[in-house]
């Protein structure tokens, strides 16, 4: 309802109907909060994990392999997880194994979309020969199996945390270029873009400004599901003997080396799934959350 | 008569999270009637879609009756269940919706789909269907009628498949339609054409009709009863008759007001001549221009051919014509966003570049364009603040607190509260965001704006301010405008001069006054005879004219030679018309029309309404299946 409007016309009380909302800032319900606690906490065991840990990654404990949750050794401690297929304590494994998985998994895919999407978004805005180019490139990646690249990978540079970064991040950019291009399209067809074009803007403008702040969304949600296969993509190398080296601990490794341990009744592999799980939906939880309350598109198509 | 549906203190609200819950609806009765139809009039936001929709026992997500009643033949709908509702919806009242085209699927047969839901209910067999689905296609005039139920729905006009829904909807001889503005979005000409068939097949068919709509003029023609709704209650209700031509209650009153009264000379404002240097600011000259690859100065598609206009400084010029005349190609090549295949647009004086990519910055300045829709031209992610400081930014040089300062004054330019700035477009209402749309090219401080149907989406009350504020800003700015618009009304009270372009030519082109004074073009005088009148009995008045009989019949037919509008002129000369490009006549000072006939030719035509003329006889809409160029 303006005021200039309203004093022209006798019977002011019809004006334009406000049918729109007061301003909104972005506040986090509870659901919200709770990802952004879960997500906080594994990125400081990131750091103190390994020393609040009560035994080492390698320490192999005299007993039984997979001992029950809460049971204790003698002479060595408790155990408040159990043990898993060669006897080490599980809850210190996780806590180590936090510093591999966040630390190799997350930058891997923190690189993979780095990279995807800037050249996805290139691709998308600037159309032609480089849209050709990358896309031809992109499309002979991802038609070779994933793991078939890893191994080539590995065995041509040697198997080293930088050598994993840096092959899971490669092999998974080129998903998500398709994901960034094919967002990107989308949203170079629309109004504002061709106005800002028409305004005289540069590339980056419209990259940064017009293209990317709408595809964030969409991109963040796909971020929580990448970094899912990234962590599966390492263990399957891991299993290998290619991934990481044993006896650093690493989630993915843990659930896959502990499987057999479910035939006996053990938890043993559950808790490492446990902990990738509470890792990648509070993720989720944050940005469908930050979506729903900044009125994001989906939100308000679900109104 | 008796009662169809009574609708008895009807409420519907939107529960919210913390309990409350905001009212849609509050407490609107109202009675349907057997074979009567009942109009519900309001803007937007008024609940006159979500009334009818509850006729079907329906609310959107969101929303849930909280109270009152509709009774359809003495059953509560609101009571049903599932499976009563199932019965009821489609089979004893069915849904008529805006757009036909979202409306069809395009991958299934016409028969199919009208038939579809009669035969799903239960109502009758396939074969029984068809017959009947055929029956309805004669009835509503379609061409070709045992053979149209073969068709896909890309092989029909819009108006066509606009006129086809209404046969899907009474297929199964439903006691109830609902019609939800079963004709706001199409052009006049085929909005005639579907009016006049959806009240001789309610008429004859004998069905109770909900018609929801916010303009005036059409409820005219089709209504027996009125409604008038605002904001979720009923501000007045009776007979066509008293609404329209005796309004007791201060709203409809102002409805009327903002109902356009039909497009005549005289209705704009003389320009105070304070900004006007009386020299062109934008020239187009000879200009072809189209889509596709462009071989030999011919696009692969040609949209618009020797286009020759100007608009002069602090002037505006409307632009009209129906939809795929090419209106909006014509602005898109001024702005550089489609270069043109041949000739130039000359800005100043100057020839400017074909492509926006290669124009100065100060070219780029001085001609803005303003989209249609403000929802897909404003960024979703970006500060009302941010959307108008870029240009400022870009073209002014201002920064920090001077931008701020000149942003506050665009917000008041366009009459919108200062805290807007720090919103987002989703946070403002249709009219508030084409504010913003029209304030960003503003922020350019251009020499001309184009606006492309910039009222089109709004509603009346909420287009006509638009239009009283881009009037406001020529007077404050000096700037030129550029109208394109479907609406001949809008144009006849806004712009001074009129191009009226038809299948990509320039058909006739004047100063307002004389364009809508006789002699008119056979074009223009279908436009002006196809706008609707506030009138009781106009629809029937004017399908007795002349032009009507194969100006609306037939469609659209793009062609190189002769002139674009013969199939549908009733004066077109055999031999002459089809095979020459028209000569073009001044009958007085910058007024230009394009026609075989002289101009002394056209204005004894007028005079002599029914005399049959030459060409007529070819009237017959017998080949109206060609007509699929909408």
């Amino acid at each position: 309802m303006t005021d200039a409007t309203a004093n022209t016309e006798e019977n002011s009380i019809y004006d334009e109907l406000p049918d729109a909302p007061p301003k909104k800032k972005i506040t986090l319900t509870w659901v919200g909060k709770l990802g952004v606690s879960v997500v906080l906490f594994w990125l400081v065991m990131v750091f103190i994990g390994p020393y609040i840990a009560p035994f080492h990654e390698a320490d192999i404990m005299a007993y039984d392999s997979f001992m029950p949750i809460l049971s204790t050794t003698e002479g060595e401690g408790f155990h408040l997880l159990g043990t898993d297929y060669i006897e080490r304590d599980i809850f210190s494994r996780i806590l180590w194994g936090a510093r591999t998985t966040i630390g190799i998994a997350f930058t891997a895919t923190l690189m993979a979309y780095v990279v995807g999407v800037t050249l996805g978004i290139a691709a998308a805005v600037s159309g032609g020969w480089l849209d050709v180019a990358l896309s031809r490139a992109n499309d002979s990646i991802i038609s070779l199996p994933s793991i078939m690249l890893g191994l080539l990978a590995v065995n041509a540079f040697g198997s080293s945390i930088p050598t994993l970064i840096f092959t899971a991040g490669a092999i998974y950019a080129a998903s998500v270029f398709r994901i960034a291009r094919a967002l990107g399209q989308d949203i170079m067809v629309m109004d504002f873009v061709e106005a800002a074009r028409a305004r005289g803007e540069g590339l980056w403008w419209v990259i940064t400004r017009e293209v990317l702040p709408n595809a964030a969304m969409p991109l963040a949600t796909d971020f929580g599901l990448r970094l899912v296969f990234v962590v599966l993509f390492i263990s399957s190398l891991s299993f290998l003997g290619l991934g990481i080296q044993p006896p650093m601990a690493d989630w993915g490794s843990m659930v896959r080396q502990n499987l057999d341990g479910l035939g006996y009744g053990s938890y043993a592999a559950v808790w490492p799934a446990l902990a990738i799980a509470t890792f990648t939906i509070s993720i989720n939880l944050i940005v469908d959350d930050i979506s729903a309350s900044s009125g994001g598109s989906l939100a308000k198509k679900m109104i | 008569m008796t009662e169809l549906l009574e609708v008895r203190d009807l409420k519907i609200e939107a529960p919210q999270k913390d309990g409350s819950a905001i009212p849609i609806v509050k407490g609107v009765s109202f009675n349907v009637k057997a074979g009567e139809v009942v109009a519900l009039i309001g803007e937007s936001g008024s609940g006159k879609t979500t009334i009818s929709l509850g006729a079907l026992g329906y609310t959107k997500p969101g929303l849930e009756f909280s109270g009152g009643e509709i009774c359809l033949h003495g059953d509560d709908i609101l009571s049903m269940e599932n499976n009563d509702l199932r019965n009821l919806r489609g089979q004893r009242v069915a849904y008529l919706a805006q757009s036909a085209a979202a409306t069809f699927n395009p991958a299934i047969t016409i028969g199919e789909q009208v038939t579809e839901s009669a035969v799903l209910h239960g109502v009758m067999t396939q074969a029984e269907a068809t017959v009947r689905a055929t029956e309805l296609y004669h009835a509503l005039e379609l061409p070709d009628p045992e053979l149209l139920g073969k068709r896909y729905p890309h092989q029909v006009s819009g108006g066509q498949l606009q006129r086809l829904m209404a046969a899907m909807a009474l297929v199964g001889r439903p006691d109830l339609l609902v019609l939800d503005e079963p004709t706001t979005a199409l052009d006049v000409t085929t909005q005639i054409e579907v009016l006049k068939a959806f009240k001789k097949v309610i008429k004859e068919e004998g069905s109770a009709a909900i018609y929801v709509t916010h303009d005036l003029a059409v409820v005219a023609q089709i209504a027996d009863h009125i409604v008038v709704l605002y904001s979720g209650e009923v501000q007045e209700q009776g007979s066509v008759d008293q609404i329209i031509n005796n309004p007791k209650h201060p709203y409809t009153k102002r409805l009327m007001a903002a109902a356009h009264a039909g497009p005549k000379p005289g209705m704009g404002d003389k320009l105070s001549g304070e900004h006007d240097k009386d020299v062109a600011n934008i020239e187009v000259k000879d200009m072809t221009a189209g889509y596709g690859d462009i071989v030999d100065g011919k696009p692969a598609i040609t949209v618009l051919r020797d286009i020759n206009m100007s608009v002069k400084n602090a002037h505006v010029v409307g632009v009209i014509g129906e939809s795929g005349c090419g209106k909006s190609t014509l602005a898109r090549v001024i702005a550089g966003l489609l270069p043109a295949a041949q000739g130039e647009v000359i800005l100043d004086g100057n020839v400017l570049k074909g492509s926006y990519k290669r124009r100065s910055k100060q070219d780029l300045q001085k001609v803005q364009f303003v989209y249609q829709m403000a929802d897909t031209a404003l960024n979703p992610k970006q500060l009302i603040g941010d959307i108008l400081g870029r240009p400022v930014e870009m073209f002014q040089n201002l920064k920090g607190k001077a931008k701020r300062e000149k942003v506050a004054e665009l917000l008041q330019m366009v009459e919108l509260p200062l805290e807007f700035e720090n919103r987002y477009p989703a946070e403002l209402s249709g009219g508030q965001k084409q504010r913003v749309n029209l304030a960003r090219s503003l922020a350019a401080l251009p020499e001309i704006m184009l606006c492309d149907e910039v009222t089109s989406a709004l509603d009346s009350i909420v287009g006509s301010n638009v239009v009283k504020l881009l009037k406001r800003l020529r007077d404050l700015t000096g700037v030129s405008f550029m109208f394109i618009t479907h609406d001949l009304s809008t144009v006849a009270a806004f712009a001074d001069e009129i191009v009226v372009l038809y299948a990509g030519r320039i058909v006739e082109q004047g100063p307002v006054d004389e364009v809508l004074t006789p002699p008119f073009h056979p074009y223009t005088r279908l436009l002006i005879s196809s706008v609707p009148e506030m009138r009781i009995g106009w629809l029937e008045e004017t399908m007795k004219k002349r032009e009507m009989a194969v100006g609306i019949a037939r469609g659209v037919e793009i062609t190189a030679v002769g002139c674009p509008f013969y199939n549908r002129c009733p004066i077109a000369i055999d031999g002459t018309c089809n095979i020459q490009t028209p000569p073009t006549h001044e009958p007085s000072a910058g007024h230009m029309i394009s026609c075989h006939h002289t101009v002394e030719e056209i204005l004894e035509i007028e005079n002599s309404p029914q005399q049959v003329l030459h060409g007529f006889e070819k009237a017959a809409p017998d080949d109206e299946t060609s007509a699929t160029a909408h």
